[in-house]
């Protein structure tokens, strides 16, 4: 048997009436990268936030790096800690400086002192190209800027999986460009990384596999350039043609 | 005489306001301990009532609304008047000092809850997200996370609402408690003179006039830096 750092098997999750995700399988290997496509209301999304529970599933099983997400006897907090996520509208903490935010959950989950998860925190700020930016607010950072502490909130609790959700989507063209580096170096480093984001030139060069999502459901997956090139499903060509219009 | 002369000889009569001046200043000490005890007790109970809500059980919340729309829509002079006399048929019989102090406390409660409520309601549903999945719990959240951002957001509609419920401590005139009204008002009637009505005037001056400014003051540093 293979263990997957990720086993999500057939994960129902209705919103009322709507039944928006409709037993979703998702395997991820240790430092896989894996994009997920699909148009806005697949589900993708919706996926995402039940890999840590911020959504709680319908029904389904969810495991990562070994610790049954679902099982009401596993300590939520304790497991989030190891799920990295990072969020399309940066969810920065305005009142406090960038260090602050990437310390806060250093102080306060894992349970380091005020001096050592200042330097952890300064360290995960070098690594995304922040350490001068340390006592900013997010109010005086770009938009990419404000990405890039996000990114370094989460890994400096050194995650084994981090989880993207559109990091990219609400940033100007223009700061793309810093915030997908600094995910292509995570990638470097080993990070298992789950990515929902339409950066498809990121995803063909970065990714490991590419899964196309529509309507609740994994329609098909493969290497990115198998799904880009020759999509098997009409839907996926579909899609795939929509958004390489642009 | 001139009319500005009799003008001062009845609102600032030198003599009159001298004689009274300490009962005045006796009325002002009633007035800020009532003060400082509303303000202490009715924002703690507020906010305790707020983050009692926020744990959204529904019975605790149904009840938690029901008490601050009944105190918020019920003048407090009415409270008073209930708590001072009416309270005594069923037991406890309250002072004057206590009655003024417990229903304006209630009332400051209920208007504050609301308000805090407001603060911790505003806070984006991100903000939340992003503190839970880094593991905090919920009540780390609320504390580390949202308070500080509601709190900021509250300062000034908290203080006009306190300053307000704070200056109803007048009220307690009609229950004979000694306050800068009380004391102002029986001194009016023993002078024949409203001269002490306007050194009472002067002394809420005095007193609010500072927390209006302390109020300004706390604003400006809670505004973080955009």
């Amino acid at each position: 048997m293979t263990s997957h750092i990720v086993d999500a098997r057939a994960i129902h999750k209705h919103f009322g009436t709507l039944h928006v995700l409709k037993g979703v399988d998702l395997k991820v290997n240790e430092r896989e990268l894996v994009f997920v496509i699909g148009p806005s209301g697949s589900g993708k999304s919706t996926l995402l936030r039940c890999l840590n529970r911020l959504e709680e599933p319908s029904s389904g099983s969810i495991v990562v790096d070994g610790i049954d997400m679902l099982d009401p006897k596993t300590d939520i907090n304790h497991a989030r800690r190891r799920i990295g996520m990072v969020f399309q509208s940066f969810n920065l903490y305005p009142h406090m400086t960038a260090l602050g935010n990437v310390t806060l959950a250093l102080r306060k989950v894992a349970g380091k002192g005020r001096a050592e998860a200042e330097a952890l925190g300064r360290a995960a700020l070098e690594r995304v190209g922040l350490a001068e930016r340390a006592d900013h607010t997010p109010g005086q950072l770009s938009g990419g800027q404000q990405q890039r502490v996000a990114i370094a909130r989460s890994i400096a609790l050194e995650p084994r999986v981090m989880l993207f959700d559109e990091p990219t989507s609400a940033l100007d063209p223009e700061l793309v460009g810093s915030v997908l580096e600094v995910m292509r170096g995570l990638r470097e480093s080993g990070m298992t990384m789950i990515v929902v984001s339409h950066e498809m030139g990121f995803a063909r060069n970065a990714a490991d596999r590419v899964v196309f999502m529509d309507d609740g459901l994994i329609v098909e997956q493969g290497p990115p350039a198998a799904i880009f090139e020759t999509p098997s499903h009409e839907r996926t060509r579909a899609f795939i043609g929509q958004i390489q219009r642009h | 005489m001139s009319g500005w002369d009799k003008f001062v000889e009845t609102f600032f009569n030198a003599k009159v306001m001298w004689k009274y001046l300490p009962d005045i200043l006796s009325g002002m000490v009633v007035t800020i301990e009532l003060a400082l005890l509303i303000i202490v007790t009715g924002l703690g109970a507020g906010l305790a009532l707020a983050l009692l809500r926020s744990l959204a059980i529904r019975p605790l919340n149904w009840l938690i609304i029901f008490i601050v729309d009944l105190f918020r829509s019920l003048p407090p002079l009415v409270i008073i008047v209930l708590m001072y006399f009416g309270l005594p048929y069923a037991g406890p019989a309250p002072s004057g000092f206590v009655s003024t102090w417990l229903s304006l406390a209630f009332v400051l409660m209920a208007f504050s809850e609301e308000i805090f409520w407001a603060g911790i309601t505003s806070i984006p549903k991100g903000q939340w997200e992003a503190s839970r999945s880094t593991g905090l719990s919920f009540g780390q959240t609320l504390f580390n996370v949202v308070l500080p951002q509601a709190f900021r957001l509250t300062i000034p509609p908290l203080t006009n609402r306190t300053i307000s419920i704070t200056k109803g401590t007048a009220l307690g005139t009609v229950v004979a408690v000694t306050e800068i009204l009380g004391q102002a008002s029986s001194a009016m009637s023993n002078s024949y003179n409203p001269s002490p009505l306007m050194m009472g005037a002067a002394a809420y001056v005095v007193l609010f006039l500072p927390v209006v400014v302390a109020a300004r003051w706390i604003e400006a540093k809670f505004a973080w830096k955009r």
